[in-house]
């Protein structure tokens, strides 16, 4: 398979670089000092609420520890994955090393989906060991293990949707650089529509709202499985990985 | 093998190359020659599929570069022209790589990784990274991808660039192993390098073909005289008209006179020897012979008149027959 030998490439390309390590042990620190102080402020809340059992009523682990956690991982993943996406073509455009990747018998969706995927993979590393958390919080408290899944499931869409928008930018641009600044700025511009959603209101707020590339997210951490939701990062990702096809296409006709 | 039909390359509205055509037979090495810019490495992009012609058309293996280009990049070795590797990947997971994404096959590909890098000299530095590797390594580690798939093609831009001498040589003897499995287009500056090499050139300037065939051709082609340089004490105008007066000498002309005696080069028709009459002449008339030698032409000194006679727009096209190549399969 040519997707596997791409793909097996791009990942010993980021482990013997540091860059995998690199990421993983910045991105673990800070959603660890994320978790740790949403957890203790967790547990100081529970014991004042041993004295009043009326507020210890809407106390709740998964909804006060893991929706929290997982809404602040969505903003580390939102400044860190267009540093991890940034080098996938451009580097090659930058080292020369496409001109024998494009011209190995590869075709360029094959090319395309073996980056991806090793990106993905690195991404699926990274927030599969954050389930350390809520292990965690199990050995204290009950935890409804649903909405932790679906929590998994948001972020994997939303790190799959950071990621194709990444790719889509590293394969326009030579420089690293501006691949990730690209990157950064598209996703933050779909974040920050959300906020003028409220006071935009009406009709246009909701395209807004539904635009948001956070919003959806939050319905998964809730528990709420929505195919708008699904669907919004399913096209997000589709789109963008289509444009890159296209932009690698188009070095083969205008040369 | 590789067959180039009337191939252009604009970029913008400068021409990279204009109107190439040439043709390369099967188990042939051909080196592909040109000034600075005259458009080798465009002509090899296009070969390698990397980029497409403006307008014609070229086929490698019987399949069109750009209509069947994974046909062709699966029967086709590259070696770009400044050795893009990565860095920060380890000698023989790259050529595993390499190899893989060429579609070797699992287990012949650890065999085959092997070999090349025996081949090519890198077995002793496997396990290092290829950034940090001396560019002698590095354009060896290149070589090695390039032939790691045992491809039928080879398409090596400037092979030899940035080694030793010694180096040069062992890249040398194993691009000459090649020959006869393999079709080898390779360029380069380095002319002796190619009459070692290669059986035929292609001479390329400014982006258009200027000669090629076989070497012996090209030469017999430019310069149609034999050469011989003579060093003889003597009266200086008894010598020259002596041996101007040999039948088959074509000029005779002075060079700077040492001690007294005088050299000077003769011209004589191609295939005539006259070193002995030259020797009877001096032995007869008491001369003292003291120097008597062959000067070979070689395809430096074709490159240089063809390369300089088009820059003094005196176009030698006239001469040069446009398609010396063999007929292709």
């Amino acid at each position: 398979m040519k997707i596997w030998a791409i793909f097996k490439k791009e990942m010993r390309l980021y482990f013997t670089s540091p860059v995998a390590w690199v990421v993983l042990t910045i991105f673990l620190f800070i959603a660890g000092y994320f978790f740790a102080s949403i957890f203790s402020f967790f547990s100081q809340a529970s014991i004042q609420s041993a004295m009043n059992p009326q507020m210890g009523r809407d106390l709740n682990v998964t909804d006060s520890v893991m929706r929290p956690l997982f809404s602040n991982i969505s903003v580390i993943l939102l400044l860190l994955m267009p540093l991890v996406t940034m080098r996938l073509f451009a580097e090659e455009r930058r080292a020369g090393t496409i001109e024998l990747l494009l011209t190995y018998p590869v075709r360029d969706g094959a090319v395309l989906a073996g980056k991806y995927l090793a990106a993905l993979g690195l991404y699926a590393l990274m927030i599969g060991l954050t389930v350390l958390y809520p292990l965690i919080v199990v050995y204290f408290a009950r935890l409804e293990w649903g909405p932790v899944l679906t929590g998994y499931l948001g972020l994997l869409l939303m790190g799959a949707t950071f990621i194709a928008v990444g790719v889509f930018a590293s394969s326009l641009t030579e420089n690293q650089i501006v691949a990730a600044v690209t990157t950064f700025g598209v996703l933050l511009i779909f974040w920050i529509l959300g906020w003028s959603a409220d006071y935009a209101g009406g009709s246009i707020g909701r395209v807004l709202q539904f635009l948001s590339i956070l919003e959806h997210n939050d319905s998964f951490s809730k528990g709420v499985l929505d195919t708008k939701d699904l669907l919004y990062y399913v096209n997000f990702t589709a789109l963008a990985l289509f444009l890159t096809l296209r932009s690698l296409e188009a070095r083969r006709w205008k040369g | 093998m590789i067959e180039v039909d009337h191939l252009t390359k604009n970029y913008g509205l400068v021409a990279a190359i204009r109107d190439v055509s040439f043709s390369v037979s099967p188990g042939q090495i051909v080196g592909f020659l040109g000034p600075n810019g005259a458009g080798k490495s465009t002509t090899m992009r296009i070969l390698a599929c990397f980029m497409p012609a403006s307008s014609g058309m070229a086929r490698v293996a019987g399949y069109d570069v750009f209509q069947q280009s994974m046909e062709v990049r699966r029967r086709i070795g590259y070696l770009p022209e400044n050795v893009p590797l990565y860095t920060d990947m380890r000698v023989a997971p790259y050529l595993d790589f390499v190899a893989e994404v060429k579609g070797v096959g699992r287990s012949e590909r650890r065999r085959r990784v092997a070999d090349v890098m025996d081949r090519c000299l890198v077995a002793d530095v496997q396990n290092r990274l290829i950034g940090k590797l001396s560019k002698g390594y590095r354009q060896r580690v290149g070589v090695a991808q390039a032939i790691v798939s045992d491809p039928e093609v080879l398409i090596l831009d400037e092979p030899t660039i940035g080694l030793d001498p010694k180096q040069i040589t062992e890249i040398r003897s194993l691009i000459k192993s090649l020959a006869g499995q393999h079709t080898v287009i390779l360029s380069t500056h380095i002319l002796p390098e190619v009459s070692m090499v290669c059986g035929a050139v292609i001479i390329i300037n400014k982006g258009a073909i200027v000669a090629q065939g076989p070497i012996d051709t090209l030469v017999e082609q430019f310069f149609p005289t034999s050469r011989l340089e003579v060093e003889i004490a003597g009266p200086p105008s008894a010598v020259r008209d002596r041996i101007r007066a040999i039948p088959g000498v074509l000029s005779v002309q002075d060079q700077a006179p040492a001690n007294g005696a005088a050299r000077y080069t003769v011209e004589a028709a191609r295939g005539r020897d006259v070193r002995a009459e030259i020797f009877q002449l001096a032995a007869q008339q008491r001369w003292d012979l003291l120097e008597l030698k062959r000067v070979g032409m070689t395809l430096e000194e074709v490159f240089i008149r063809i390369v300089a006679g088009e820059e003094s727009s005196e176009s030698p096209e006239g001469v040069v027959e446009k398609s010396v190549g063999e007929p292709s399969s």
